[in-house]
């Protein structure tokens, strides 16, 4: 059994399992941060952005100076954003036979395997996880196709030239991966090849081994999954919560006995509290709006903009803020929405019972209803009719490279009086914000993150138990800013195995047993003999037949009558051999009785030596040595083939045949 | 006896005895036990049973009856218990051979009754009311109580074995009263019998392997030298010391708990005069145990008035142990001599520490409390370790907030336990508020303040740990130094606040309403010191703050709302909330925060925040605020008006509080008689209440007073308060009327009109508010008719009835003896209600 890790973000993974002889791709996570490398992509015309100074070499060599420009002492590439796929080159994705997503952020470079591998096997997903991965695809090629760039930087990727730029571009990893967004074609096509799944439906792959998604809590339509056979089972442990969010609650106990728990996806701020955040972000906003300034919330259209929505529904009238409109623009904000409401069975209790009421499930319902709460798909039309300040604005994309927010932030960007609160915790806000230097806007990082910490999964390791643990590196050791922070790292015993992008790994388990069924003829003549209490053997003559992955003994053909002695017999390949088989022996040689025995038939000067495994019985006179062991007995003599078979028939009468 | 009682008696007693009827109320019996207390103890016990010989049949009817409930079998023991406290009683008692029959093996003891808590609760209950002279003492010997006490010592019911223990205890103090008072020889043989052999019950037990019989040992010793203080419990020390030291060297030291309150109780008694090896056995008791079970006596050691400086010495390092080793651990270099001087920490605090993080945050909350608890104490160590403590409070927090990065592993693995641990950092920031009693280096100041930063600007820190480093802080605020020559804040407490206004403000705008509420609390106790220092109010003007405060008026939660009306009362009295209209509406008008409270008190549903606005008001009126002095008398009349139909009795006795403020500022303060010798003009400070009073008319006029006091309507609203459903309202209206009388009556009224219509009017109203119909209105008075009525109401009488508890008339012995009856039907009706 092994994993090849295609991916190096412990939150956006990408593995492949080899497992039986199936294939399984777990998640196909993209890695965005790349992109902040990158210029923002501004809706309307920018003359801060359009008129940077390009870039030279310290010997003023200014032939990058299309492709990278200067801004606030930050490098950026001037193109259109590229993204870092997984590893393409460590295993032939061809083979992949099945993909099993987690959750909708773990999709995204869904469409570059299945679209450009040779990829044809079949993706399993929630129909939420579908669905909202879907929205959050279509915002991303909106977002970036809807400004186009004619320009396409790749000079600058040139390994030589590479390492003489200025840090973070000259430290940027696997560069020459980088992609282009897809398209919305590609993305449509990735679709159709996902099978939709629901939590603890069993899915057969080849007969060979059985998966299962369960809810993990941490979003709508999130799942774990089992990939089991009859005697393995290998948990995989992806973005989870345990927090009482809008998501089902997550499904622990079917994660016990597990042989391998492969556990990603924990939170990428395991020192912030998800509750503090939250009561952060909602003074930090009221404060900013009470002074008559704007609040800006670069957010993904779907997740925590859920939950943030229902605290602020709860917060605005006791903060006084019932006045001040909520914008939410996204191309997709209207179905996120929507689609929010209709997922009812993949909820957490408290809202499941308000759909029999029947009531919406989440107050942002109530939100729109009373025009506090206005969605639009983009800043042009009727937006820009309704715009009113001081307002709270929650737009993408959190990476600030391309989308609404863009435009935001050059808007509000010079005054003190507004504010950006960053609730997303997949970028670095301080990189975020690099291009749009020098900001007077005041900066928040309150970010959100319901997934797993340290202590929560201290606590689910013990619970469920697995024989082994295999994790991304980042979680073996405290974060490189907190190192003395020992509890922000996995601590199970035996500790854990880790990984890294392009690794292969070999799971430290063997599969001993295989599952073999016996048709019922077979079973029926069977002869059991009970060779001590509780424990009977019978032998089995048949045929072993294998087909799907699974075994069945069938009875043997039996063997074809000679239909006349004239007719010359024919070998047939079909019927094996069925030779007379030697007995069977089963028992223990008790040795004192043996050499009693021994003595009996004439043996004599008999010497017992014990030893490791057994005894070795020497019969000096005879120049010969009996050896009995716990599965084995040999008796060694120099060429007496009469003396060996006397010593056979001896120590035959100890043990039982059948 | 009233004869009443006397009369029912008898009846009572048969009901009691009587099995059929069984009495449903547990609480009548304990007020029947408490009224014969009281009746023996007021008179002859002999004579009651002479009187009444119900009693003494009831008790050898109960006796008699097999099926009676055993609450009824307790409360006879009890009661024969209370008559033989008197030695003639008890003799009256032995001659008819009754209390063996009650408490002897014959009696219930050995049937089946004794199975029920409450027959073998009674039965120690009866024998420690009755062992009160040398007879009983003989009783008891004869009967073999003491053997049977000792067995109810380790009774299943935690309540019996507790009395058992304290039974044992009062009969070895009865014991040893007699003829070995006076003495402290060690030696047994000096000693009565009964003595004898409890201490030597004492000692078998001390010797037993089984940890409870230990326990039962040493909780008997800690009440005799608690409770007793004759010199016989030096000499039982001497003899009792050398088998509790032995204690000592079993590992583990069984009931270490009980062992330290013994230690403790020993050394609070007069017994160290005389016997100085205690303080080797507590030095030693300190070295054996666990660092978490010495905590405690530690800090009791120190607290003694009188001990070895050594001994004290050695309790204050337990104490300091596992802060000297939390900041070992922290410590980036070896920096100067910790809290033990240099000393290494102790490896098993240290263990402690580390085993796991329940031990972990017990042990450290412990030494936190015990040392806060010591440092305002004034026989607490010298010198005291403030600097190093302040450290270790810092590092303890730093550590519980991730913050710190310790190098060597002690501390990682402390980090790793103490991170995000609510319990340690409540009892932190508890104990660095305490230190801010005491002076410490700048250094250290700079990081408490720096810590106390952190912690307020963490969106990590709950609401309850918040709550918390608002109060250290305030209190460190209060005890920083003033710029030597200048009344104003020195610049780094000014510099601090700068920081703090922010954190203040945006914990103002939190979601959490605990969190908004402490704020507010911290707000208020800032201004109430500081209101008046120019570096706060600058920096608090130029804050949002004062806006804020006043936005939350309107917060949805109601203690949120009470809070913010303290606050803003307490920012407009120092004139911090006229903030300049903002700048996106330089039109609008500011509302002024009366007109606001005042719309509070009418309109808001809570009581809270209604009641915070009349303290609000009390307040300003009595200091004189701007905005009250510019029309108190209307100020008044509004306030009282709203007051009066308020529900909240708080908020109408707070009322009646404003309106006796009023009054004194209008007749001079409580205690001088005569409104004429109060100069008005001159008594009350410029700009405030005097002007309102009309410059023309004579100082010191009575009667202008009175008009005032009619116009604003206050007799209407006393009147009202008088006859208050709520008795503290009536009582408060009641000293108000009286006070107003006392200083009107030397003056005489010359417009007094006794019999004008006017006056007739307002009593028959009266009448009919004392009957309950309160909704007719007085309509306007006349101070005449006002001080005629205050004439003839009897106010003295009225205080006198209201003085009594609302169910006096229901706890009289013979209602109680009614009720009872009354309950199992003997009464034809009902004739008290009991409620």
């Amino acid at each position: 059994m092994k994993l090849y890790c295609l991916s190096g973000h412990p939150t956006l993974p990408c593995n492949v399992l080899k497992f039986k002889s199936t294939t399984v791709m777990l998640d196909c996570g993209l890695d965005m941060t790349s992109t902040l490398n990158f210029l923002p992509l501004p809706l309307v015309q920018s003359p801060r952005l359009s008129n940077l100074p390009g870039w030279s070499l310290k010997d003023g060599n200014a032939f990058l100076d299309k492709e990278l420009k200067e801004c606030s002492g930050h490098v950026f590439v001037d193109s259109v954003p590229e993204f870092c796929l997984p590893e393409t080159e460590l295993i032939d994705l061809s083979t992949v036979d099945v993909i099993l997503i987690s959750n909708y952020h773990c999709m995204m470079a869904l469409p570059y395997i299945t679209e450009h591998t040779g990829f044809t096997g079949t993706v399993y997903a929630t129909e939420p996880t579908v669905q909202i991965g879907r929205l959050l695809m279509e915002e991303l090629v909106n977002f970036i196709e809807r400004v186009p760039k004619a320009q396409s930087a790749s000079l600058w990727k040139n390994k030589d030239i590479q390492r003489l730029l200025p840090s973070p571009l000259k430290d940027a990893v696997e560069v020459s991966t980088w992609r282009r967004c897809y398209t919305m074609q590609e993305v449509n096509s990735a679709l159709s090849k996902i099978q939709l799944v629901g939590y603890s439906q069993k899915i057969e792959l080849f007969g060979a081994v059985q998966v299962t998604p369960l809810s993990s809590g941490y979003a709508l339509g999130s799942s774990n999954w089992i990939i089991q056979s009859h005697y393995e089972k290998v948990s995989y442990v992806s973005g989870s919560s345990l927090l009482t969010t809008h998501p089902q609650p997550m499904d622990q106990a079917s994660l016990k006995n597990s042989d391998v728990l492969i556990l990603t996806g924990l939170t990428q701020i395991p020192t912030a509290n998800p509750d503090g955040m939250v009561g952060e972000f909602c003074s930090n906003l009221a404060l900013t709006v009470r002074n008559g300034g704007n609040v800006l919330v670069p957010c993904y259209p779907s997740g925590v903009i859920y939950d943030l929505l229902e605290c602020l529904y709860q917060y605005i009238d006791s903060a006084g803020l019932s006045s001040i409109p909520f914008y939410f623009i996204s191309p997709v904000a209207n179905s996120s929405l929507e689609f929010s409401q209709i997922f009812a069975e993949w909820l957490c209790h408290n809202k499941q019972t308000k759909v029999y009421l029947p009531e919406p499930p989440f107050p942002h319902a109530e939100l729109i209803q009373t025009n506090k709460l206005k969605h639009y798909p983009s800043i042009h039309g009727d937006f820009s009719n309704d715009f009113r300040q001081p307002c709270v604005v929650f737009t993408g994309h959190p990476s600030l490279r391309f989308g609404d927010v863009v435009h935001f932030m050059e808007l509000w960007g010079k005054s003190s009086l507004n504010t950006v609160i960053f609730t997303e915790p997949d970028f670095s806000y301080l990189e975020a914000l690099a291009p749009y230097q020098p900001l007077a806007m005041k900066c928040i990082y309150c970010p959100i993150d319901t997934r797993l910490n340290f202590i929560q999964v201290s606590k689910l390791l013990k619970e469920v138990q697995p024989l082994h643990v295999v994790c991304p590196e980042q979680y073996t050791q405290p974060p490189p800013a907190q190192s003395h922070r020992m509890n922000l790292m996995i601590d199970c015993q035996p500790p854990a195995m880790s990984y890294r992008r392009a690794e292969v790994l070999a799971l430290p388990f063997k599969r001993r047993y295989e599952k073999i069924e016996i048709m019922p003829e077979l079973a029926d003549s069977l002869v059991p003999m009970e060779i001590k209490p509780g424990v009977s053997l019978a032998t089995v003559s048949a045929v072993l037949h294998t087909k799907d992955n699974k075994h069945v003994l069938q009875p043997p053909p039996r063997p074809a009558q000679p239909t006349g002695g004239k007719k010359r017999k024919r070998a047939s390949d079909d019927i094996p051999d069925c030779k007379v088989l030697k007995p069977l022996l089963s028992g223990s040689i008790p040795v004192d009785q043996f050499v009693q025995t021994l003595e009996k038939h004439g043996f004599s000067d008999i010497k017992v030596e014990d030893t490791a495994k057994g005894h070795i019985v020497l019969l000096q006179e005879a120049e010969t040595l009996i050896q009995i062991e716990e599965d084995s007995t040999h008796i060694i003599c120099d060429n007496d083939e009469m003396l060996r078979v006397r010593l056979r028939d001896l120590v035959l009468k100890f043990l039982q045949k059948f | 006896m009233d004869p009443e009682c006397s009369r029912l008696l008898p009846a009572l007693c048969a009901v009691l005895a009587d099995p059929r009827q069984p009495v449903a109320d547990d609480t009548c019996l304990e007020k029947l036990l408490d009224w014969f207390t009281t009746v023996t103890e007021a008179g002859s016990s002999l004579l009651l049973l002479q009187e009444n010989p119900c009693l003494v049949e009831l008790l050898f009817r109960v006796l008699k009856s097999q099926d009676l409930s055993s609450r009824i079998l307790s409360f006879s023991l009890r009661l024969a218990g209370i008559f033989a406290a008197q030695e003639d009683c008890f003799q009256y008692l032995q001659q008819g051979e009754l209390l063996p029959m009650l408490f002897g093996e014959v009696g219930p003891l050995g049937g089946a009754a004794w199975t029920a808590p409450a027959v073998r609760s009674g039965w120690i209950q009866g024998l420690r009311t009755l062992a009160q002279h040398p007879s009983a003492l003989r009783f008891l010997a004869a009967c073999g109580a003491v053997d049977t006490i000792f067995s109810l010592q380790g009774d299943s019911s935690l309540f019996v074995a507790s009395a058992a223990g304290q039974l044992l205890v009062h009969i070895l103090d009865l014991a040893m009263r007699g003829p070995a008072e006076g003495r402290c020889s060690p030696q047994a043989c000096d000693w009565p019998a009964c003595a004898q052999k409890i201490v030597c019950h004492i000692e078998d037990s001390l010797c037993s392997i089984a940890t409870p019989q230990v326990t039962q040992a040493l909780n008997v010793l800690t009440t005799v030298f608690g409770h007793c203080h004759g010199l016989w419990t030096q000499g039982l020390w001497v003899r009792l010391s050398p088998l509790v030291a032995r204690l000592l060297e079993k590992d583990p030291v069984p009931a270490s708990h009980s062992l330290v309150d013994l230690l403790l109780s020993v050394a609070r008694s007069s017994v160290p005069s005389s016997d100085r090896g205690l303080w080797e056995t507590l030095a030693q008791t300190l070295s054996h145990l666990s660092p978490t079970q010495a905590g405690p006596l530690a800090l009791g050691i120190l607290k003694l008035q009188d001990c070895p400086q050594a001994l004290r010495t050695q309790a204050f390092g337990v104490l300091l142990q596992p802060l000297a080793c939390v900041l070992e651990a922290a410590a980036q270099a070896p920096g100067p001599p910790g809290l033990l001087g240099g000393a290494a920490g102790d490896p098993m605090t240290v263990d402690v520490l580390l085993c796991s993080k329940s031990a972990c945050v017990g042990l450290l909350c412990c030494a936190l409390t015990h040392l806060g608890l010591l440092q305002p104490l004034p026989q607490r160590p010298s010198p005291w370790p403030q600097a190093p403590l302040l450290g270790a409070a810092v590092t303890v927090l730093r550590l519980c907030s991730g913050s710190v990065a310790p190098t060597s592993d002690v501390g990682g693995r402390l980090c790793a336990i103490l991170v995000g641990c609510g319990r340690v950092q409540r009892a932190a920031l508890d104990f660095l508020g305490a230190l801010s009693q005491g002076a410490g280096p700048q250094e250290s100041v700079m990081q408490v303040f720096s810590v106390l930063l952190e912690y307020l600007m963490s969106p990590e820190s709950s609401s309850m740990v918040l709550k918390k480093a608002f109060q250290a802080t305030l209190r460190w605020l209060l005890s920083s130094p003033k710029t030597p020559g200048c009344c104003d804040l020195d610049p780094r407490t000014q510099l601090f606040l700068r920081e703090l206004l922010p954190v203040l403000q945006k914990r103002l705008c939190s979601p959490c309403w605990e969190v908004r509420d402490s704020g507010l609390e911290f707000l208020t106790q800032m201004t109430r010191h500081w209101g008046g220092q120019a570096g706060f109010r600058q920096a608090l003007l130029a804050s949002e703050v004062p806006e804020l405060t006043k936005q939350l008026l309107q917060d949805p939660e109601s203690y949120v709302r009470a809070s913010a009306v303290t606050a803003t009362g307490q920012l407009s009295s120092w004139g911090l909330l006229a903030a300049p209209a903002s700048p996106e509406r330089p039109g609008a008008q500011q509302k002024s925060l009366l007109v606001e409270l005042l719309h509070v008190l009418c309109a808001d549903s809570e009581g809270f925040p209604r009641r915070a606005v009349m303290q609000v008001f009390t307040e300003w009126l009595r200091d004189g605020h701007a905005d009250v002095a510019e029309d108190p008398e209307r100020f008044v009349a509004r306030v009282l008006q709203a007051a009066s139909r308020d529900q909240d009795w708080e908020v109408r006795a707070q009322g009646l509080e404003l309106a006796l403020v009023f009054l004194g500022r209008l007749l001079g303060p409580r205690g001088s008689h005569c409104p004429c010798a109060v100069a008005l003009p001159e008594a009350a400070p410029p700009g405030t209440l005097a002007q309102a009073l009309p410059e023309a008319a004579p100082p010191g006029t009575l009667a202008q007073a009175l008009q005032v006091l009619c116009r604003v309507q206050l007799f209407e609203f006393a009147f009202r308060a008088l006859f208050d459903c709520d008795r503290p309202v009536a009582q408060k209206s009641c000293d108000l009327l009286l006070f107003l009388r006392a200083k009107a009556a030397p003056c005489g009224s010359p417009q007094e009109a006794g019999d004008s219509p006017n006056v007739a009017s307002v009593e028959a109203t009266l009448q009919r508010w004392q009957a309950g119909e309160q909704g007719q209105p007085l309509g306007y008075l006349e101070p005449g008719a006002v001080m005629a009525v205050l004439r003839s109401i009897d106010l003295e009488g009225l205080r006198d009835t209201l003085a009594e508890s609302s169910d006096h008339v229901e706890k009289s012995p013979r209602s109680l003896l009614q009720d009872m009856l009354a309950a199992v039907g003997v009464l034809g009706e009902n004739e008290a209600d009991c409620y």
